[in-house]
């Protein structure tokens, strides 16, 4: 490790590192607010569910440098756009967060959902103040699954020349320099837990109950 | 869509195939790096797993590998195993296979730990009281019994090896990802879109082969729900 080049090249470093929080972002949140809905459809009609199960699955199974290099060519886009990125990265965010949260509503149960219709709540009611609210620690886990991930799948596209901190990955290969390559391997990382750690927070703030039961278990 | 049809033309022009470079050879050369890596990862996993789900040791130490390994961005891992290994750049099949199996483990591990944990303890005390070793318990009651699931979990790790073996080619490999790297070397989008076709319906045609597999694997006379496996994140 040549901490001398770290510090020499901290402003690239930044610079990079900023692109590959851009590309993240909102494939984390898109792929919440596409994939909460379509397992909403999914777990209330068993038609929807065979259809749109086995899709993400399918979604989940693409590879993703070819699916980087198909996107364009699907979207009308350049092939450098980072648009290609967060459209790939997002679908697999959905495929992901699909199933767990298909799973995450199946989970409450149809006796608490009943209840909930007989106390009288609008189907729409049901949803956000029981159905959501009890999924909410599932989908945070999976939410926190899908940021690592993203996160770890953005440097691919440094091979077909999208900034990010992959851009140090093959650029350390080229040049046969680990440092470089260690930088981008940290940073990553350093990313991923600075995304873990605000998605958590978040978690704990949208879902004050959570931790309200756990400390009287605990 | 234009460049759907030049690739497909690409694709079914009978001269792209034979050959040292072409497809048939990168289609071979592709399997070849995932079998390798999948034998090294289920060499690894298969033994630990089944160990993990039958004594419940070590638990929270696989799942806080299995975490920690996503996190971990495949092409770094690669280029550094490459570059800092005394072989690596000479022989770079031996990085590529490392990290190829390093991203097959997770999901073998916790399909093997999970799938054994979840056979009903009550049918394993049944077969230590009818008269079955630790071993036997493992090998006839256990693993039959979570197949379903020890399927489920090779699915996702071919999955992870077939997408990943495509970067192998950055380390001057060869394999499928050769046509999206030099193409892209010459501004060739045609052979670069080819190549991600390929990568795409290879990975299509074994995740619909496994799935097969594993409804064919499921012992008679037991009706679980198939859990697919997915175990973990990409």
């Amino acid at each position: 490790m040549r901490f001398d080049w770290v510090a020499d090249n901290m402003g690239q470093i930044l610079m990079m590192s900023w692109a590959h929080v851009q590309v993240s972002v909102l494939p984390i949140f898109l792929s919440l607010l596409i994939a909460v809905p379509i397992a909403w459809w999914a777990h209330r009609q068993k038609s929807a569910r065979r259809v749109l199960v086995p899709i993400s699955g399918v979604l989940y199974a693409l590879p993703s440098l070819p699916l980087f290099v198909l996107l364009p060519v699907v979207l009308g886009t350049r092939i450098l756009d980072p648009l290609n990125l967060v459209v790939a990265l997002t679908l697999y965010g959905v495929a992901l967060l699909v199933r767990t949260a298909v799973d995450a509503f199946d989970s409450v149960g149809r006796i608490i959902r009943d209840d909930a219709l007989a106390i009288g709540h609008s189907p729409r009611q049901v949803f956000w103040r029981v159905a959501l609210p009890l999924a909410g620690p599932p989908l945070l886990a999976g939410t926190r699954v899908v940021s690592a991930s993203t996160l770890s799948l953005v440097s691919v596209g440094a091979l077909i020349g999208v900034p990010s901190l992959g851009y140090f990955f093959t650029n350390g290969y080229q040049r046969g320099f680990p440092t470089e390559i260690m930088v981008g391997v940290i940073g990553t990382v350093v990313l991923a837990v600075i995304f873990d750690v605000i998605i958590v927070v978040a978690g704990r703030l949208l879902l004050p109950w959570v931790r309200a039961t756990d400390r009287r278990r605990g | 869509m234009i460049q759907f049809a030049d690739a497909f033309a690409w694709l079914v022009d009978p001269a792209n195939w034979p050959g040292p470079n072409g497809i048939t050879a990168r289609i071979l050369e592709h399997l070849w790096y995932c079998l390798l890596a999948l034998v090294l990862a289920l060499v690894i996993a298969m033994p630990a797993g089944l160990y993990i789900g039958h004594t419940g040791k070590g638990r929270a130490l696989a799942i806080g590998l299995t975490g920690a390994l996503r996190a971990l961005p495949s092409l770094g891992l690669l280029t550094l195993l490459a570059v800092t290994m005394s072989l690596g750049l000479r022989l770079a099949i031996v990085p590529s296979t490392i990290v190829l199996a390093i991203l097959a483990i997770p999901p073998l591990l916790a399909a093997a730990y999970s799938g054994v944990e979840a056979v009903d303890p009550d049918v394993v005390d049944g077969a230590r009281a009818s008269g079955l070793n630790e071993w036997q318990i493992v090998g006839r009651v256990e693993v039959p019994l979570a197949a379903p699931l020890l399927v489920g979990g090779l699915r996702s790790a071919v999955l992870q090896v077939i997408a990943t073996a495509t970067l192998s080619a950055f380390l001057g490999l060869g394999g499928l990802g050769r046509f999206i790297l030099d193409g892209q070397a010459v501004a060739d989008y045609t052979r670069m879109l080819g190549g991600a076709i390929l990568v795409i319906a290879l990975a299509l045609i074994l995740d619909g082969g496994i799935l097969l597999l594993q409804r064919w694997l499921v012992p008679s006379g037991v009706s679980i729900a198939l859990g697919t496996g997915r175990l973990e994140g990409r």
